[in-house]
């Protein structure tokens, strides 16, 4: 027997998928930084600033067009804008800032992420300044202000959208088990074997990425205990974690994920891929706890999903006998923008300008509102009549009441949280989706870094 | 020529490992001052209950990458090896995969696998709709067959120069003692490549400490930690958790590590006796 015959025959195999595979990396694209400036460098930029953002429609094109608007205007004082996707420029801005080549205009999520810059001195408080502006001030929700404070100071003006995590839901999938949207933890719990038998997961979950799972026991969290059991947490106090309402939270998400509540492969699948998105459209699941700013994107390539009327969205569904106000809601009650401390008198100078007269003027809330968001300012009622399409007018209501409504907005926690105390979060959370550790396990090892 | 070379070595090899030591035994946020630490950091690190699973999986994505690759490396690489013309230009479609990077390979593979758009359901193909990423042991096999993936053709490219430089007299000799084909293999060709085995080894081994990339995109330490290598340990605790000591800590036992394995299977080529090439 000659052995290269079948030796050749598995290499010839291998060429064939290395031909496909190489095909398909092709189709992937890159999606490095994009700079639209001439110069992707740190702070030294003449009497103009820096600005890095992100990738990411629309988002993008909006923070595009104020850059542009502002640079017309101020001809010599530019702003020169770099762009990052999501998870690089998390990496890049702290070790550039780390580093002293940080931009002039710092654009982030507030919370623990800021409070790291204020604690290495690295931003601007901006606590006079926005008192020399109150127009701007009193024209932003004031809950949006929790997150850019730290020590009583304002470092940051918040900006962008206000994006509450929702309840999103098929009503095709509804219509096929014949059956209501939940209206307590306990329907959530006795729809899932009937959507199960019917071969349509009950609800879709990105769960490598982790902060998605995360947003599930925020809502719990809250719904069972209320809003303080958190606030200890992100106090300090000793052994938080260990709640009682915290543990049965943990135990109940459990309870869900053996119950085959997620998708099968759940733990694979990532929210920046909008795999989880494509999910909850193509009727594979039912339901998905997400943020609003998913919205956009299941409008665009969810074909008829939205603009057929069958996405259902609602707030977090109240747990029997729980605690929690069920106004209350978490995520993100706005985007941040603080300035470099390290930047040139004439940098911050141009940065503030561009903050004061860029991030949040009328053309910016007219474009926020016709992406399908609710930006962090109190006009943004007024605009909503403007709005022709049905569905959208409809979902920005539901959206501008989630948020003006909810007795408490909680931030995300990963990103209220220290970066260190919310990796081992977030690494933990995936252990317990993973079923791999128990509500007390994850309890103690929360337990351990808190307030680090 | 020796001293640019030197500065090279120093300016990129010495001064960040000694860097690296220097910060295991500081406390720096990446962002703030850097305070020194003592051998806090080292306490921390060394007693971490994650730290020996993190070390076995490590240990275990190495070895069977290494058991995976080497074979069919040289098999491939002798195959390769030969004047045929048809050969040669099979050789040009099996580096493809070494022309992609490790990012761009991870990307296809996740959309590959993926259990609900994947390749398996998209071609209604039972077997290959499996929850591939998601379940520890589905994992760490397609971290390692991505691996060997991805670098089988490096390692068969040096077999291939191997095994042309065995002298033909050699092989000629065999066949008039009357060997076959497989008796060539394993007396004459897998004998002489010790050293091409030895340094190929190496690259597998050490390298396979680096696996970084491929993992991060591919499963990001997943699910839970069943693939969180000691590099991706370092990077998790380094950046996203903003640890800098300990991450160092790590990264000081990454360089040990490779020092040892190295020197480790240096030895295993250097103890037995040397190679039968004409003049050497």
């Amino acid at each position: 027997m000659d052995p290269m015959t079948t030796s050749r025959r598995t290499f010839l195999t291998l060429v064939g998928g290395g031909a496909v595979a190489a095909g398909l990396a092709a189709c992937g694209g890159t999606s490095g930084p994009k700079s639209s400036g001439s110069s992707t460098g740190g702070g030294a930029a003449g009497s103009g600033a820096t600005y890095w953002s992100l990738t990411g429609q629309p988002q993008q094109a909006i923070r595009e067009a104020q850059v542009k608007r502002f640079n017309d205007a101020n001809p010599n004082t530019k702003i020169k804008q770099t762009e990052f996707q999501n998870d690089a420029f998390k990496q890049k801005i702290k070790t550039a800032i780390g580093a002293g080549q940080g931009p002039t205009l710092i654009w982030g999520w507030g919370g623990g992420g800021l409070k790291a810059y204020v604690e290495a001195g690295q931003v601007e408080d901006l606590t006079d300044w926005l008192a020399q502006q109150p127009d701007l001030k009193n024209s932003i929700f004031p809950s949006a202000f929790t997150a850019a404070t730290v020590n009583g100071k304002i470092y940051a003006v918040p900006g962008e959208t206000v994006t509450p995590i929702v309840l999103f839901y098929d009503k095709r999938a509804f219509d096929k088990i014949g059956a209501q949207p939940p209206q307590s933890w306990g329907d959530i719990m006795d729809l899932v074997p009937k959507f199960n038998d019917k071969g349509i997961a009950p609800f879709s979950l990105g769960g490598q990425s982790r902060w998605t799972s995360m947003m599930w026991l925020e809502f719990l969290f809250d719904r069972i205990g209320g809003s303080e059991v958190f606030q200890n947490i992100f106090d300090g106090q000793p052994d938080a974690w260990s709640d009682p309402s915290a543990l049965k939270a943990l135990d109940e998400m459990q309870k869900l994920i053996k119950a085959n509540g997620f998708i099968k492969g759940f733990s694979s699948i990532t929210a920046d891929s909008n795999a989880d998105q494509a999910l909850l459209y193509t009727g594979k699941a039912a339901m998905m706890l997400h943020g609003a700013w998913t919205y956009g994107g299941m409008k665009g390539s969810g074909k008829d999903f939205v603009t057929g009327g069958h996405l259902g969205y609602m707030n977090f569904p109240p747990v029997d006998g729980g605690k929690g106000d069920p106004s209350d809601t978490v995520g993100n009650p706005g985007q941040y923008m603080s300035i470099s401390s390290k930047a040139s008198q004439a940098e911050k100078d141009t940065a503030k300008k561009f903050i004061a007269n860029n991030t949040l003027d009328d053309a910016t809330v007219d474009a926020w509102v016709k992406s399908g968001n609710i930006p962090v300012v109190k006009s943004a009622k007024d605009k909503l009549s403007s709005i022709t399409d049905k569905n959208d007018a409809e979902w920005l209501k539901f959206v501008y009441d989630t948020a003006a409504n909810a007795k408490n907005f909680a931030q995300s926690w990963d990103q209220a949280l220290s970066p260190t105390a919310a990796e081992t979060l977030l690494d933990n959370i995936a252990k317990l989706f993973q079923l791999s550790i128990s509500p007390q396990q994850f309890a103690s090892s929360m337990n351990a870094v808190i307030g680090k | 020529m020796v001293v640019p070379a030197l500065a090279m070595f120093v300016v990129f090899g010495i001064v960040p490992l000694v860097g690296v030591l220097l910060l295991s035994f500081a406390q720096w946020d990446g962002l703030g001052a850097i305070h020194t630490a003592g051998i806090s950091n080292w306490r921390t690190v060394l007693s971490d209950p994650a730290l020996p699973h993190t070390v076995l999986v490590t240990f275990e994505i190495m070895f069977l990458s290494w058991a995976v690759q080497t074979p069919l490396s040289l098999l491939l690489g002798v195959f390769l090896a030969g004047r045929q013309r048809y050969r040669a230009l099979l050789a040009v479609l099996y580096f493809v995969p070494l022309l992609l990077s490790s990012a761009a390979i991870a990307i296809t593979y996740k959309a590959l696998l993926d259990p609900n758009f994947g390749l398996g359901p998209g071609l209604h193909l039972g077997f290959l709709t499996q929850d591939w990423l998601g379940k520890g042991n589905l994992a760490v096999g397609v971290v390692i067959f991505v691996v060997s993936w991805q670098f089988i053709p490096f390692h068969s490219l040096i077999y291939q120069g191997g095994v042309r430089q065995i002298p033909t007299t050699m092989y000629e000799a065999a066949a008039i003692d009357g060997a076959g084909r497989i008796r060539q293999f394993f007396s004459i060709t897998v004998p002489q490549l010790k050293y091409t085995i030895i340094t190929s080894s190496t690259l597998m081994v050490v390298g396979s400490l680096t696996f970084f990339d491929l993992i991060f995109v591919l499963t990001a330490g997943g699910p839970g930690d069943a693939t969180r290598v000691l590099a991706l340990d370092m990077y998790k605790r380094g950046f996203q958790a903003n640890l800098m000591g300990p991450a160092s800590v790590i990264a000081v036992l990454l360089v040990v590590l490779g020092l040892i394995l190295a020197l480790v299977l240096r030895r295993l080529g250097g103890s037995t006796t040397a190679s039968q090439q004409e003049g050497a």
